[in-house]
């Protein structure tokens, strides 16, 4: 936090300058962040361990639809052994970008009092969040390195990128992060409501899954499904930034991406700021 | 764990009828932990039924993997349609048996070792190994057991798939066999928490590891396969059951697999009192 919030007069703060607040919301951001990569890295063998339990997802995926495309005689909807490799070894950072707070974690924070703190704080509980794992993400890409470089020389990719689809690359894989991020604010917003989550977050998951592009890129997906895919955001979380990266996307078709992403954003930004209003509400102070 | 007669002996004919705790039986132990666990749970029958809704819809996404991959071929590696049902059904059973009596004891024991109070376990008069791995039950995930034993029958009863009656036979038996090796690995990883300490990604480590089972080992690549059967025993727990109830593999392959149970269960029970030689304990 910068100096500014500490030496607020007792009758609180005036308000700041335009400039002065979003030069708060960078240092907040900033320190919040760096506070995650240092509390993260003293947890290496944690953090390698969830990478480890990560990595065999696509590997899996990886190695049954090689077995396909090399039945069907050597691709499968455009995919090749070498696409499906570089399909999933970008699978694997884009799926790290998508770790955000868990919706499983709002019970805990009510029934250990945590969500009062954060409602005493003059900032909104969804950017400590973005700023938190966002921060994260230097570890987890940092680890994610290594595991590519090994996953390359095992399964030798086939990728050729433009600065196009490198750029929109890097700017679609933060799109996906905040979308994610949003969305999963919002599901755990329920909690407030009820307990039993547990149900329903395992449905969300599940389409997630399959509608996403985690399981399989979205291109081998009967039409029927894709007509779903459209309606809905999962595709800009997951499956967007990695065809940006490895199908032979149009430039039209990456800034179509981008928009999608743009107008999720959006939607995700006030169906979270409506949802949180009427959840506060219903807030009762738990625990110390 | 020796006992300590002298010291924690209950007063000859006391309620229990335990007279001497060295003469504590394990069978009634274990009972008695089955017992009042799933009392415990059986308080809360709404669970039932979330667990037969989550159960349901992992299966359905199981199928539909299922249905996507033979859209585009009509064998996985050998492998027809129903025969990889099978597979399905195996693994789902298998991780029922891993949610309901393995991982929840294990995470208890990671939570004692990190927080030090598993001394509470080690002064108690039996077999630290047998209270520390039965401590915690949780009775509803035995849903996914019944689930994908359903599964089994259903898909090896379809036509194409040829059921030998030995395999049918003997595939019990090597179902158990894939829970015993589960379970070491399970107690191997978790005994590692005796040095490391901080171990709660170790259970997304075993389950992204177990995701792998729901496809037959002989998918993979030789390294790898190397590791789903040494390392992670996935090809013996998951992949054997359904390739003996298939006809793919009989008493041989069923014999290599109890030959490998026992070698892991003699390093485990090695590796745990390794494990314990090294807790220091915080709380005494």
């Amino acid at each position: 936090m910068s100096a500014t919030t500490s030496v607020a007069p007792p009758a609180g703060p005036p308000p700041l300058p335009r400039v002065g607040r979003i030069r708060q919301m960078a240092d907040f951001y900033a320190t919040v962040s760096r506070t995650a990569v240092q509390e993260q890295f003293q947890y290496r063998t944690a953090n390698t361990m969830f990478m480890i339990g990560m990595v065999v997802e696509p590997v899996v995926y990886l190695v049954v639809w090689s077995v396909v495309a090399e039945a069907s005689g050597g691709s499968v909807g455009g995919y090749t052994p070498g696409g499906f490799a570089a399909y999933y070894i970008v699978w694997m950072l884009v799926r790290n970008m998508n770790i955000v707070f868990t919706p499983y974690g709002w019970e805990f924070r009510i029934r250990e009092g945590q969500l009062s703190g954060m409602l005493l704080r003059p900032i909104h509980p969804l950017h400590y969040d973005l700023a938190y794992f966002a921060g994260w993400k230097v570890i987890a890409v940092l680890l994610w390195v290594p595991i590519a470089v090994v996953l390359a020389l095992l399964f030798p990719p086939e990728l050729t990128v433009n600065l196009a689809q490198a750029t929109t690359f890097l700017v679609a894989i933060w799109g996906a992060y905040v979308i994610r991020t949003l969305l999963l604010f919002v599901l755990g917003m329920v909690t407030l409501w009820t307990t039993r989550v547990a149900a329903l977050f395992q449905l969300y998951f599940t389409a997630e899954l399959l509608l996403s592009g985690r399981l399989v890129p979205l291109d081998l997906m009967p039409d029927w499904v894709l007509r779903w895919v459209d309606l809905l955001p999962f595709r800009s979380t997951f499956g967007f930034p990695i065809e940006a990266l490895v199908s032979d996307l149009s430039g039209a078709q990456l800034l179509r991406g981008l928009v999608a992403q743009v107008v999720w954003i959006t939607f995700g930004w006030i169906l979270a700021m409506v949802v949180w209003k009427r959840a506060i509400r219903r807030y009762s102070a738990v625990g110390n | 764990m020796a006992a300590h007669p002298d010291t924690t002996a209950p007063p000859p004919g006391s309620p229990h009828g335990l007279a001497r705790p060295d003469r504590v039986r394990r069978r009634d132990v274990v009972r008695t932990l089955f017992g009042v666990s799933a009392l415990n749970e059986l308080q809360y029958r709404v669970n039932f039924f979330l667990q037969l809704f989550e159960s349901l819809v992992a299966l359905a996404t199981a199928v539909a993997v299922v249905a996507l991959v033979f859209l585009y071929t009509p064998t996985l590696g050998g492998w027809a349609p129903w025969e990889l049902m099978v597979v399905v059904g195996v693994h789902t059973a298998l991780g029922g048996v891993i949610r309901a009596v393995i991982q929840p004891s294990m995470q208890l024991l990671m939570e004692d070792i990190q927080e030090g109070k598993l001394d509470f376990a080690l002064t108690k008069p039996i077999d630290a190994q047998l209270l520390v791995s039965l401590r915690r039950i949780t009775v509803w995930p035995l849903v996914d057991v019944v689930v994908g034993l359903g599964v089994v029958v259903v898909a090896a009863l379809q036509s194409d798939v040829s059921v030998p009656l030995a395999g049918a036979l003997i595939f019990p038996v090597a179902l158990a066999l894939g829970a015993v090796m589960i379970y070491c690995l399970w107690l191997i990883i978790t005994t590692g928490a005796f040095w490391v300490i901080r171990m709660e990604h170790v259970a997304e480590l075993f389950n992204g590891l177990y995701q792998a089972g729901r496809w037959p080992t002989g998918l993979f690549p030789g390294w790898l396969r190397t590791i789903f059967t040494v390392l992670v025993p996935l090809a013996f727990a998951v992949t054997l059951p359904s390739e003996i109830l298939t006809g793919r593999a009989g008493l041989l392959a069923l014999g290599g697999a109890a030959l490998f149970a026992v070698g892991l269960v003699a390093f485990t029970r090695w590796f745990w009192r390794l494990g314990i030689r090294n807790y220091a304990g915080a709380s005494a």
